[in-house]
């Protein structure tokens, strides 16, 4: 730091990470992103100038102190960045690959608006990644037992924050798990090249070691409702997302070969499907594959399909400044031969004899004026219907929260988008020990945002099991 | 890790397992079904759960030994695991007071109707219920039927015992028997549930079928399941399996089950053949 003082120079030279080269990492699954290198990470690290009142940190929806871990990294100590990074975030290599940290905590960064904002996600990633590699993970030290038991309804981001925050502080914890891995959408909805589960499981064996209990297999409203688990447990935390795919109801949405994204990539992903038939769930392999949408879900997919061998496109009815997609995963499915057609609006889909999807209808759209969102409202622009061929169609434009928890959960209040209504700050909904946070709650978003969710529903239910209000 | 209990082919190519899911048998009702994979490797299939003891926390299912993962569930011994034994998924059949209830089942359906119709029978319905096979050699369970049961019809295709035919011949049998019928509940293959409707369609009798689509994770997730009800889409393992036979679209279904028939099998074809393959040279290596 004292050096950059002196040189009043700062270095704006955002330290690129390495990665598989398109023309390679189009016919695999593996990872696309390398990772930083020990000396890249410190490099980047130096760059941070610790500012005195940092904007970052207000700006990470879990709050981690990240001048603090910089510092330690900019310092060579990588043990000591790991520290400070799990106080706050038991899942970093998760973040440090999926979060959208332009959105968040290098949005704010000073050096931003001269493009020379910290990679605060590389590092964090290349923390995770370095711990992972020293084999021995830290344990931290756990306090006493207060032995009151907590249930998690769901295995993803928000829950296993939950169940990692509380286990911390002393509580009983169980996750309780639909499929038969835990994760979540970071196993059957993220694709390997991009989160490669390896790293989940790590994760979650973690939470293990602290002590977690994993259910797997094991439906909440289904094999137990809410009800019965507070026979047993002091609060129960819903972090079941937003998994119920919406279709947009045109003609031919039921014709084989049109997929929900959720349907494709579970496929692929929690399934294994790429690795058919050493695997045994089947995989199409398709020849033209159109994914309808513009999100982060559009983009895992048209990348999946290509891998898969397909020609592969995005169709989005708003133009690429539009797109809800992080800007590095467009920038990676163009980069693999992802065709875009922007401003274009499916209709219909066409069938062949046997009820296959053989063409889709699309119109074409104009921007007007801003809508809700205040993004430029798409318009049709008439007599401009044409018909491509495709023999796959893969929809994802959104989730809604799956509505089992709320049918089978008496006095759930259920807002007008089947999520379950939950109090911002502590994640407390209509019943008394029962909260709820992430997608079920917010309807599709991201993992951090689940996390951040998780994080205060996890000190509202510890501060009602440590007050007189428990049982 | 779900134990299996006991195995058995009960019929030519169908199969009958028990298998150890204490928490699924606390909770299983007529009509609900459970999703699971065999293997590590395996595919998840939804089956219909054909009976159930809380006490010693064991379910039982039917099924046809007909694509890769349920010949591997069929050549499960006593005493190995499985992975994954979900549920009980799905909404539970309607069990009310009808008045006379028709059951009627064919294949592994025979298997899951006998809880429903034990159920019917309980609340107080007249139970008729009719099996329905290719020929004789091929029902199981008619004792446990008959005991739950007020009258068995058995219609088989080539007339070895009860009705020659299919179910077409439900008008005959509907006008053979003395009394109105107020619902029939069909459990069986696709081309079973569909022949039903069709025969029924035009009689008014409210005809319940149980639909098995594919499906992948059974709480409403993927979609794969979808079928048209009454012109809006269903997912049939939430919003199912249960649903009016007159409503369904039935040239959708029948599509969408064939999505992958090609690949189904591939598993069994290949894999193992490869495996085994692999597995003597590194044997002749050594």
């Amino acid at each position: 730091m004292s050096e950059v003082v002196k040189k009043k120079k700062y270095d704006l030279d955002r330290r690129d990470m390495p990665k598989q080269p398109p023309e390679v990492r189009r016919f695999n699954f593996d990872e696309v992103a390398l990772g930083y290198t020990p000396e890249l990470a410190v490099e980047e690290a130096k760059r941070c100038i610790q500012c005195k009142r940092p904007t970052c940190i207000g700006n990470c929806p879990v709050e981690i102190n990240i001048p603090g871990f910089l510092n330690r990294v900019a310092d060579g100590d990588f043990a000591g960045g790991i520290r400070i990074l799990k106080e706050k975030n038991c899942l970093p290599a998760i973040c440090g690959r999926v979060c959208p940290q332009e959105e968040q905590c290098e949005k704010t960064c000073i050096f931003r608006k001269k493009g020379g904002q910290i990679a605060i996600g590389r590092v964090e990633r290349f923390l995770a990644d370095w711990e992972a590699q020293q084999g021995e993970l830290e344990m931290p030290e756990l306090p006493r037992k207060t032995g009151y038991k907590v249930a998690i309804v769901g295995g993803g981001p928000s829950g296993l924050t939950v169940a990692g925050d509380l286990i911390k502080m002393g509580h009983e914890v169980t996750v309780f798990e639909a499929l038969h891995k835990m994760g979540g959408v970071l196993v059957y909805g993220i694709p390997e090249f991009r989160l490669p589960k390896v790293i989940v499981n790590r994760e979650v064996e973690y939470l293990q070691m602290l002590g977690v209990e994993l259910v797997t297999d094991f439906v909440v409203g289904r094999t137990r409702t809410i009800d019965s688990l507070l026979d047993e447990y002091d609060a129960v935390f819903v972090g079941s997302g937003a998994g119920l795919p919406w279709f947009m109801d045109i003609p031919g949405e039921n014709l084989n070969g049109v997929y929900s994204a959720n349907e494709y990539l579970t496929r692929l992903n929690l399934m294994k499907g790429f690795l058919f038939p050493k695997y045994h769930t089947p995989v199409k392999r398709h020849r033209k594959v159109a994914v309808v949408g513009g999100g982060n879900v559009a983009m895992d997919c048209a990348r999946s399909a290509l891998r898969l061998g397909a020609e592969s496109r995005i169709v989005y009815r708003r133009s690429r400044e539009e797109l809800p997609a992080r800007l590095e995963e467009i920038e990676n499915a163009e980069e693999e031969g992802v065709i875009f057609d922007f401003l274009t609006l499916p209709l219909r889909y066409i069938g062949d004899e046997n009820g296959w999807v053989k063409a889709m209808e699309c119109q074409k759209m104009e921007l007007g004026e801003p809508d809700a969102s205040g993004r430029r409202r798409p318009v049709p622009i008439e007599g401009s219907e044409t018909i491509y061929e495709v023999d796959a169609v893969v929809c994802a434009i959104g989730n809604s929260p799956n509505p089992l928890i709320g049918a089978t959960t008496p006095g759930l209040i259920i807002g007008k988008k089947g999520n379950i209504e939950a109090n911002e700050e502590t994640g407390a909904t209509s019943r008394e020990k029962i909260w709820a946070g992430g997608d079920v709650v917010t309807g599709a978003a991201t993992v951090i945002l689940a996390m951040g969710a998780g994080r205060i529903a996890a000190r509202s239910i510890h501060e009602y099991l440590t007050s007189n209000g428990s049982a | 890790m779900f134990r299996v209990i006991a195995n058995q082919m009960i019929v030519p190519n169908v199969h009958l397992i028990t298998l150890r899911a204490p928490a699924v048998a606390r909770e299983a009702k007529p009509g609900q079904f459970v999703i699971l994979r065999a293997e590590e490797e395996g595919e998840r299939i939804p089956l219909s759960l054909s009976d159930w003891d809380a006490a010693s926390g064991t379910v039982t299912v039917v099924f046809l030994n007909i694509g890769s993962t349920t010949s591997r569930l069929a050549s499960l011994q006593a005493g190995v695991d499985i992975p994954t034994v979900v549920g009980p998924l799905g909404n539970a059949t309607d069990i009310e007071k009808y008045g006379t209830v028709m059951c009627i089942c064919g294949c592994y359906g025979i298997g899951s109707i006998y809880r429903i119709a034990k159920a019917l029978k309980e609340v107080g319905n007249r139970v008729i219920t009719i099996m329905e096979a290719r020929s004789s050699y091929l029902f199981y369970w008619e004792e446990r039927l008959s005991s739950v049961c007020d009258e068995v019809i058995q219609i088989t295709r080539d007339g070895t015992r009860g009705y020659r035919g299919h179910v077409h011949k439900l008008p005959d049998i509907l006008k053979d028997l003395d009394e109105p019928v107020d619902r029939i509940i069909v459990n069986g293959c696709t081309f079973l549930l569909k022949r039903v409707a069709d025969v029924t369609r035009s009689s008014g009798i409210k005809t319940m079928v149980s639909l098995n689509p594919i499906m992948i994770d059974g709480t409403g997730m993927c979609g794969v399941c979808r079928v048209t009800v009454g012109s809006t889409t269903r997912f049939a393992c939430v919003h199912g399996p249960d649903f009016d036979a007159h409503e369904v679209d039935w040239e959708e279904l029948l599509q969408r089950r064939k999505t992958y028939m090609a690949e189904e099998v591939v598993p069994l074809r290949t894999s193992r053949c490869e495996e085994r393959h692999f597995q003597m040279q590194e044997q002749s290596r050594e």
